[in-house]
């Protein structure tokens, strides 16, 4: 099975990456963009067949390495394939 | 002042202070100091635990995220356990808020720079191993390198480090005062370098080890080691 993982900093949490992103945007003329958050996204290929086993492994992954929680959220999407 | 102590200093892939480390330590302690590969999980019997600045995994996934869960961060978080002083310095102290020995974490810099320079600190809490030889308010010109020293945490975790004395400086005008303009890099509440709980762990982006020796322009870091060497020959 695939995994998706997404990651991306706890509201309330400074984006400073974010901020330039909006700014650049801003300045190559685009207008509306109220707020950028930036984030990570991450792909796992399992040998897991079952999704919920899945997807418990996966979220223990991102608790223990691949967020962190202190400051950031993360989703698991669970794919066949 | 030659000592018995023994100390290590942890070395990672993409460490690059660690030599630096070394030689302040050396200076201190007037004997031999360990270097010790992260890879290694048996650690020696040491009476000090540095972890360097640098650029560990080249920050892969987060600063420190990859170094924390090295083979040898169980024995140093073991041995912090126990209570042997743990210095972390600028990369150290990212790894050590992702080992959970420190609260927090260490974010991009609010200014998106990478920001190498001088900063003055103000010493919070001159009652610890690592600061004895400090008076507390006293002023001290260390360098900052580095591109993730935002100092994150939320609020009651800072109120509660407040509270328990677990900042130990603070980035400070020359003259000691805590503004805004002083703050390098949008740390929370101006805070370079904090304690665990029990004292004998310390995270601090600023790089003593960089003015630790008159030939590198300055010595306000020196106290830092004599006091660390002091306390542990003591």
């Amino acid at each position: 099975m695939k995994a998706k993982v997404h990651v991306t900093l706890k509201s309330g949490v400074l984006d400073p990456q974010g901020k330039a992103v909006g700014h650049a945007l801003e300045s190559l003329g685009f207008s509306g963009v109220n707020d950028v958050r930036q984030g990570k996204y991450i792909e796992l290929d399992l040998n897991e067949t079952d999704a919920d086993k899945a997807r418990a492994a996966v979220e223990d992954m991102c608790r223990q390495l691949l967020a962190n929680t202190v400051i950031e959220n993360y989703s698991v999407e669970i794919a066949e394939g | 002042m030659p000592t018995n102590a023994k100390a290590a200093v942890i070395v990672f892939p993409g460490s690059n202070c660690d030599r630096d480390m070394k030689v302040a330590l050396q200076a201190a302690m007037g004997g031999d100091v360990i270097m010790h590969w992260h890879g290694d999980a048996d650690l020696p019997d040491v009476d000090l635990i540095a972890v360097p600045g640098g650029f560990s995994y080249g920050d892969y996934l987060r600063s420190g995220a990859m170094a924390a869960n090295s083979p040898v961060m169980q024995s140093v978080v073991a041995r912090a356990g126990r209570g042997v002083p743990v210095l972390g310095v600028c990369n150290g102290f990212q790894i050590l808020t992702e080992a959970g020995l420190l609260p927090g974490a260490l974010m991009r810099n609010a200014g998106i720079n990478f920001v190498c320079k001088d900063v003055t600190l103000r010493i919070d809490n001159a009652a610890t191993v690592f600061t004895r030889q400090y008076q507390e308010g006293q002023v001290i010109r260390i360098p900052v390198a580095h591109h993730d020293g935002n100092y994150f945490a939320d609020d009651e975790t800072l109120d509660r480090l407040e509270g328990e004395g677990r900042v130990a400086f603070r980035y400070c005008n020359p003259t000691g005062a805590v503004t805004r303009e002083a703050n390098p890099n949008g740390s929370r509440r101006n805070i370079a370098g904090i304690l665990n709980k029990t004292g004998n762990v310390l995270g601090m982006m600023p790089h003593p080890e960089r003015l630790a020796d008159a030939a590198l322009g300055g010595t306000d870091g020196k106290p830092m080691f004599d006091g660390l060497i002091e306390a542990i020959a003591a």
